[in-house]
């Protein structure tokens, strides 16, 4: 990599992500030593940490936009002020500039319903914690471990390549939440995103939902490409000038600059919940929207910040006797008065908010009778449903428990009326799986478009999709090792007893550490983005 | 560890219950230490807690019902119930015939809370962990278990602070707590019941109430 000309002042800065143009050199305080940040044609921004100051092992890296063209000093309007350190990895860096940059495109075979890998993007950061595409599908939101949000924009489709559907490229970047303290209870508070729900589009601007442990924030995304020139008391750096040599007045005209796309919390929702926020979720009327953590739920007017009603709370008032959490929780699609939550017992409460204040009593109460053959002291915990979806007509609801998918009509509540095996194979390794809380692993499950099709996660980096018409499946595997760009992806098989064939792999070779929980599925193409850890894998349907 | 000295009545059951017992003793123990084992710094997930909570009350329940949850009077002689949980590997093994219908939720026993030494009634303190019983179970001890007791018992107290070295200076009360409980445990019996009667229930978030199972742990060196 070539030596940059210019370099910066050192100093104390604090640099807002998305605004260091084109590759610059960051020295450290103590001993001068120069780093590079990563320019690959997409310029890498750093961000700060302040946990991590004097650490260089440590990097937060984030992705920009496409380069200016001469490197300028880091200066006011950029967000640059007292505060801590940029820092650097430079050994991890490079590595990730390969990964990062757009394969070039193979020839592709002709084969229907194919998904491939349409390239993945190691970000080396903290493990992927949440995956959502937008209403448009034109955005797709990833927040991780480490409090930030990574956003990616669809390509607008060129005409000249009419076999390649637009692609992903890193929009922008933020970070949502910090670490926090609690004095009171003398705990951390983990930064970790949770959740991300994006809105839908009102205006020019998107925004979203994000949220960790504690607190939900909205955040607004907004583009400036323009910029306004020719103040007259400031000049072209930003410093005022003397009045005394201003002799002529001018309007000052907005030029066109290069693209920045900035986040901006627009609203903080915080003091609302003791235990920790599992979901969030829009409601359709886009005025109010719910969070849940483990006891409570409470319903937000996006005005208003520093109250919010609850409508559910299953604490017991003696704390001894509790025995069941709610675990998700989602608004109906349509009916705005009407949303649902899973608990740890395996059970899924509708309730309608028309009928009472506080939603305590359901309306409607979805349990499947326990398979007496099957019970054992794993029982209860792999029935705890770990997420809840409602299909997008809003007349199904799907549920993901350890072992299984169930879809449930919502008129009829006494069973499900399907029931996907993700890995049945594990049942006989639960003791294992329990001891080394692999059990507790709360997989994601998710509808595709037409709500013909839904994917959920398993481990080894395996994730499954089931046919709902044609009753069929197939496992696929979002690993590096196993697909190129542009290569179709295999379905895989796990062998559960008996011979082994050559492509197969043993239940006791699968990587417990590898799971992937968090899948997406674009909202009207055969789009799926999954993370496998702290890489993001976008696969699309293969198209003639 | 008592459970092997009883005798099940029905024979195909007498070679198949002791290690089935002690099974259930070793997941009943990993359930425990789990409990006490979460995190200090961050708040402990109160799903898991809750989830292993109900899974050790179960195995109690079952316990209780088998009669193997008392020591002096072998009370399963005359019981032919052989509605047990069915397992998974040996714990893990497919379905018996007979399953148990779920236990009576009005039944006492399913009161118990995490230390079931302290509440059971008819139960002399001590209960499941008093004096013969970790040291028969040694050697049946999930590997896991072996490991943190290993670790725990073949150091001084203080050094339990190391298992949780990640915690920061808030926790000052824990050397305390356990320098404490060393000393109270000693008197034997006086100890038991006064550490019975600080019995903290496992879902409830916050560091004090997880001393309360931290006790717990150092109980059961201190007894072996």
């Amino acid at each position: 990599m070539e030596e940059p000309e210019q370099g910066f002042a050192a100093g104390r800065h604090t640099c807002r992500p998305g605004i260091l143009p084109g590759p610059t050199r960051v020295s450290s305080p103590q001993d001068d030593t120069w780093n590079w940040c990563v320019y690959l044609g997409h310029t890498m921004v750093l961000q700060p940490s302040e946990r991590h100051y004097g650490d260089w092992n440590h990097r937060r890296l984030g992705p920009w936009c496409s380069p200016t063209g001469s490197p300028a000093p880091l200066s006011c309007e950029t967000g640059c002020g007292e505060g801590s350190w940029i820092l650097v990895c430079r050994l991890l860096v490079p590595t990730q500039v390969s990964l990062l940059s757009m394969e070039e495109d193979i020839d592709t075979r002709k084969i229907n319903n194919s998904f491939l890998r349409d390239h993945s993007y190691a970000t080396e950061a903290d493990i992927i914690s949440t995956v959502e595409f937008n209403h448009t599908g034109e955005l797709l939101a990833t927040g991780d471990k480490g409090g930030r949000v990574v956003i990616f924009q669809r390509e607008q489709e060129s005409k000249n390549q009419v076999h390649r559907r637009g692609e992903y490229n890193v929009y922008s970047t933020f970070q949502s939440h910090e670490p926090e303290f609690d004095y009171l209870k003398s705990l951390e508070i983990e930064e970790k995103i949770n959740k991300i729900r994006w809105l839908p589009q009102q205006n020019a601007a998107y925004f979203l939902l994000s949220t960790n442990d504690k607190t939900v924030k909205l955040w607004k995304v907004s583009e400036r490409d323009k910029r306004p020139e020719g103040y007259n008391l400031k000049d072209e750096e930003g410093r005022l000038r003397d009045p005394a040599t201003i002799t002529t007045l001018r309007v000052p005209v907005l030029r066109p600059m290069d693209l920045m796309v900035e986040a901006t919390p627009r609203r903080v929702f915080a003091n609302a919940h003791t235990y920790h926020i599992n979901s969030i979720s829009v409601n359709s009327d886009y005025e109010t929207y719910m969070s849940a953590d483990d006891l409570r739920i409470n319903l937000w007017n996006f005005e208003i910040t520093n109250q919010s009603f609850n409508i559910v709370d299953i604490k017991p008032a003696n704390m001894e006797e509790l025995t069941e959490v709610i675990t998700a929780a989602e608004f109906h699609p349509h009916h705005c008065n009407t949303f649902v939550y899973s608990s740890s017992k395996g059970t899924i409460r509708l309730c309608d908010m028309r009928a009472s204040a506080l939603c305590d009593r359901h309306t409607k109460f979805f349990e499947e009778p326990e398979d007496p053959s099957n019970r054992s002291f794993f029982s209860e915990i792999i029935s705890s449903i770990s997420d809840v979806k409602f299909s997008h007509s809003g007349r199904y609801i799907m549920t993901r428990d350890y072992l299984t998918v169930k879809v449930w009509d919502l008129n009829m509540e006494n069973r499900p009326i399907e029931t996907y095996q993700v890995h049945d194979y594990l049942r006989s390794k639960l003791c294992s799986l329990y001891e080394n809380d692999c059990i507790f692993d709360k997989f994601e499950c998710v509808w595709n478009g037409s709500d013909s099709v839904i994917m959920t996660g398993s481990y080894n980096n395996f994730f499954r999709m089931f046919d709902r018409n044609t009753k069929r499946d197939v496992t696929l595997e979002a690993s590096r090792e196993n697909s190129k760009p542009r290569a179709i992806l295999k379905p895989r098989k796990v062998c559960v007893g008996g011979k082994r064939r050559k492509d197969e792999i043993s239940v006791d070779s699968l990587d417990f550490s590898k799971k992937i929980l968090h899948t997406a599925w674009h909202p009207s193409e055969n789009i799926i983005a999954v993370a496998a850890t702290n890489n993001l894998y976008i696969f699309q349907d293969k198209v003639n | 560890m008592f459970a092997r000295g009883l005798k099940r009545k029905c024979a195909e059951d007498e070679e198949a219950a002791p290690a089935y017992s002690l099974q259930r003793q070793s997941l009943l123990d990993m359930s425990l230490v789990k409990l006490q084992l979460c995190h200090m710094l961050v708040e402990p997930n109160l799903c898991r807690s809750v989830l292993i909570a109900n899974t050790v009350r179960q195995i109690q329940e079952e316990m209780t019902q088998d009669g193997s949850w008392c020591v002096p009077v072998p009370q399963t002689a005359g019981r032919a119930s052989r509605d047990r949980l069915v397992s998974t590997e040996i714990l893990c093994r497919s379905a018996r015939e007979g399953a148990r219908p779920a236990p009576d939720p009005g039944d006492p026993a399913s009161e118990l809370q995490v230390v079931p030494a302290a509440q059971a009634p008819g139960v002399p303190p001590g209960g499941v962990w008093d004096g013969d019983g970790p040291r028969e179970n040694r050697g049946s001890f999930h590997k896991s278990l072996d490991q943190i007791f290993e670790t725990l018992e073949s150091q001084s107290p203080g050094a339990v602070e190391e298992l949780f070295s990640d915690v920061d200076g808030s926790y000052y009360d824990l050397d305390a707590v356990l320098t404490g409980m060393v000393g109270g445990a000693k008197s034997g019996q006086d100890g038991l019941e006064a550490f019975a009667s600080t019995a903290a229930p496992p879902p409830s978030a916050g560091c004090k109430s997880d001393l309360g199972e931290l006790d717990h742990v150092v109980e059961i060196l201190v007894e072996t």
